[in-house]
């Protein structure tokens, strides 16, 4: 058998932490092997190795059997190594073409890049025009635009980090066509994941790695999704399930909800209707920036919406603040954890205080009583989990995960009877994201009603009883999920009509 | 090959050391400069004169305490508006505005001997310099202009109006036209606490507001708004505050105290509205914010040490016929040095060895 890349006994330490810790991947040619782990794994530190960007403190690296030991991520490039980040570097207001050529290392000026475009796009199905300005793309057009670049160098190893999260079902699909025929024309992947069961559909192996260690290298196909995830976070999952499904009468209604965004680029909401009785999770789907954030704002009440359009337990609220909100026992768990959410440079404690009904006592006619502050911030933290020596520490200084589980906690021992929370579990471990999803179940479960916006599909199936999908700023229908329901919000994400 | 490094916690022995960290670079710069620019003078005796003196001779003590509290006061109120980003730097024309205001008050009744005299002349004074920031904070919520361009060139307007004021309806009129006011009577103006210095109650007050404003800051949601609106704006609306009141509060409040501080200084030391009236209070004010870190007690601190280096300056310029500027070069190193150490608090110095 030979190998693509071969990676033996990587060590990488920053100060006492190892990164990584003695470990070891091989990659054979034309596969796509899957970098499994956690945040916090180690998957980054040992990706940037590979791609040059990293110089490990011991350990080597063997390229088709050369010594390999890159100095920098172009010297990587001229091996044939490409990598699709997470995040794209495209221009919007270029061209496809003009993207593509910044992003070449080398050019002559007799090529035809537009020729080459579309010879790369009909071959590995990567349908895009080399003339389209870049921010009129989706977001699936975009990161074909990214492939398309990385193949402009005839890689030996595609890495792709995260590809899927944003990607609605079909883009997802049609990924995978092009990645398979990509190793079978000889190109290795590394396909960075956390989406086990896309892993085990395409990638032949898969090497796990949890707290910078190598847990094992298996073939995907020969364990369930539950025992890899279980791999991957080294202690055993709670399996979700609604204990009671005791749908009771409705809670909370939009109305005909219209507004137009202050910003040039966001998105007009355009006549929104939805309601959620007690008991229920309702999802909200959708690719991102689809009008998530601008109803969240309307919801959250940092924009007031007008009379009538939005009612909690019979009362019109659309013009009460967030506080008022609260007060009725509304709570909020936005998208945006730093700057939004939390205050990065102020202590949980203080972060407390962002949301603080009367009920909780932290305050009295505005006076702050911080005993009672820390109290909350404590019972908040011993009952979510959240790894931190103490409650004084700044809201920056925790990890994405444990902030969150922090966010979401904060809300939660207030007992909300209705919560709306954006993203529950965007970039925190699977772990975690498994017991946020757990304690939502059990707020449900109790009686309270649950509005989740998730472009995570997988959450909003697993989770919600009633599904609706945004696109464009217009709100569906809740889908009707009988038969072939995943083709229905498949289509709504992209526009759709469902008939 | 030295390096800034991120630490991981913010150090606490740093949040102490910084400032006498920059303390002592300042004196050392301070040092090199006489050394090279003073001729047959020794430098300890400048320095003595400088830095000691004042503080060990009661009468310039006395002056040294005298020019604090303007200090204090309008830091305090510069300081809460700069938690909540909002960057008042005129509050020099608050202060005039203020003095004019309170001083028209006091000459309105030159006639009238009453206990009431004074307060009223005191709220006169705060309402100047609130109207006077306030109309930044209109401009600022209602067109989204810059308050710091608008509160910076209403100052030379204050300054324009005081001298118009003591050309036309301030005059004294038996003044033989020179551009004064009228003499503050008894009632007009404000008791001394240190009997036959200048010192007056203004040290007090500037010593009750602060204690009232840490205690808004620290124990009230006031200043969990003003510091959320400051760091994170949008966490401040996830909180249901009102962002255009932030505005309003820090600078009708930075605006009110330099007001506060105008009239105090008519009232006070200087006993009539006169053209010299703007002394660079509301500026140097700036520097003993942020020298306090804006802590509302630290201000108390930071505005004795900047005093003192008015006060020093003074006597240099008196006693060596030293520059003026003296003071300014010194202020301005200290401010320099302040916020350089500070880069201490959250980064360490690593000192590498260059491979290859």
């Amino acid at each position: 058998m030979k190998y693509q890349l071969e990676v033996s006994n990587i060590t990488k330490s920053y100060g006492d932490l190892k990164a990584n810790d003695n470990v070891s991947l091989r990659i054979k040619d034309s596969s796509i092997h899957a970098l499994l782990g956690e945040n916090g794994a180690g998957k980054s530190t040992l990706v940037k190795i590979i791609y040059g960007s990293l110089s490990p403190d011991s350990g080597e690296m063997k390229w088709a059997n050369n010594e390999y030991s890159p100095k920098s991520p172009f010297q990587a490039r001229e091996n044939g190594i490409a990598m699709v980040f997470q995040h794209f570097s495209l221009f919007e207001s270029l061209t496809v073409e003009e993207n593509i050529i910044l992003g070449l290392d080398s050019v002559g000026l007799n090529d035809n890049f537009s020729e080459q475009i579309i010879k790369y796009s009909k071959q590995y199905g990567l349908d895009i025009n080399p003339q389209q300005v870049v921010g009129d793309l989706s977001v699936g057009a975009r990161q074909r635009v990214e492939i398309i670049r990385c193949l402009m160098q005839n890689p030996k190893l595609l890495i792709m980090d995260e590809p899927t999260s944003v990607l609605t079902p079909q883009e997802v699909a049609d990924l995978f066509v092009t990645l398979k025929k990509l190793a079978a024309d000889g190109c290795a992947i590394l396909y960075i994941s956390h989406k086990l069961e896309e892993v085990r559909e395409i990638c032949s192996e898969a090497t796990i790695l949890r707290g910078g260690k190598l847990v094992q290298s298996c073939i995907p196909q020969e364990h369930s999704q539950k025992e890899l995830a279980e791999m991957m976070i080294g202690k055993k999952l709670t399996e979700l399930a609604r204990a009671n499904i005791a749908v009771g009468e409705s809670i909370f209604s939009i109305d005909n909800l219209s507004r137009k965004s202050d910003d040039i680029y966001g998105v007009n909401l355009n006549n929104i209707a939805l309601k959620i009785n007690k008991g229920s999770i309702v999802g909200i789907a959708g690719v991102a920036g689809n009008g998530q954030d601008e109803l969240m704002e309307l919801l959250i009440g940092e924009i007031s919406s007008p009379k009538t359009t939005l009612n909690f337990n019979g009362q019109d609220i659309g013009t009460l603040n967030s506080h008022e909100r609260r007060q009725l026992s509304m709570f909020f768990v936005p998208e945006e954890r730093l700057g939004h959410g939390a205050v990065p440079d102020m202590s949980l404690d203080e972060n407390m205080l962002l949301s603080r009904p009367d009920s909780t006592e932290m305050t009295s006619n505005d006076v702050i009583d911080w005993k009672k502050v820390a109290t909350h911030s404590k019972n908040v933290i011993d009952t979510f989990d959240v790894q931190t020596p103490s409650s004084r520490m700044l809201a920056k200084s925790l990890s994405g995960g444990n902030l969150q589980k922090f966010m979401v906690g904060r809300e939660l021992i207030q007992n909300p009877e209705l919560l709306i929370v954006a993203q529950p579990t965007w970039g925190v471990d699977a772990g975690s994201a498994n017991n946020i999803h757990q304690a939502l179940i059990e707020l449900a479960d109790k009686g309270s009603a649950i509005l989740i916006i998730s472009q995570d599909l997988d959450e909003i199936l697993s989770l919600c009883d009633k599904i609706h999908v945004l696109s464009e700023g217009k709100l569906s229908d809740a889908v009707d999920m009988k038969s072939k329901g995943l083709e229905k919000i498949s289509q709504l994400m992209v526009g759709g009509k469902t008939q | 090959m030295i390096r800034l490094i991120p630490r991981v916690e913010n150090s606490t022995a740093m949040v102490l050391l910084s400032p006498l960290l920059a303390l002592t670079l300042t004196a050392l710069s301070a040092y090199l400069i006489f050394v090279f620019i003073l001729v047959d003078i020794p430098v300890s005796s400048v320095f003595f004169t400088l830095f000691v003196e004042p503080l060990i001779d009661s009468y310039y003590f006395s002056e040294l305490l005298v020019k604090a509290a303007p200090l204090m006061i309008i830091g305090l109120g510069l300081s809460i508006g700069f938690r909540a980003g909002i960057w008042n730097i005129g509050a020099e024309g608050q202060y005039v505005m203020g003095g004019i205001a309170g001083s028209a008050v006091g000459l309105y009744f030159y006639n009238v001997e009453a206990l009431w005299l004074l307060p009223l002349m005191t709220v006169a004074g705060i309402l100047g310099g609130m109207l006077y920031a306030g109309i930044a904070a209109f401009l600022r919520i209602r067109y989204q202009v810059n308050e710091i361009l608008v509160t910076l060139m209403l100052t030379y307007v204050a300054v324009l109006f005081l001298s118009a004021m003591l050309q036309g309806p301030l005059r004294n009129p038996s003044g033989f036209n020179f551009p004064e006011s009228r003499i503050f009577h008894d009632s007009a103006m404000l008791p001394i606490i240190w009997e036959g210095t200048r010192l007056h109650i203004g040290l007090i007050v500037a010593i009750i507001l602060s204690l009232v404003a840490w205690f808004g800051i620290k124990k009230h949601m006031f200043g969990m708004q003003i510091k959320i609106s400051g760091s994170a704006p949008r966490a401040a609306k996830f909180a249901g505050f009102d962002d255009n009141k932030t505005v309003w509060y820090s600078l009708l409040i930075s605006g009110g105290l330099a007001g506060l501080a105008g009239l105090f200084e008519a009232a006070g030391p200087a006993g009539q509205l006169t053209p010299g009236l703007p002394q660079f209070y509301g500026f140097t004010a700036i520097i003993v914010a942020f020298l306090a870190r804006l802590h509302p007690v630290g201000v108390l601190f930071s505005a004795l040490l900047i005093a003192l280096s008015y006060v020093g300056g003074e006597n240099v310029q008196i006693e060596y016929n030293l520059p003026s500027s003296i003071t300014q070069i010194f202020q301005g190193m200290l401010l320099f040095y302040f916020l350089a150490c500070d880069i201490l608090i959250k980064y360490k110095v690593v000192l590498f060895k260059t491979k290859n």
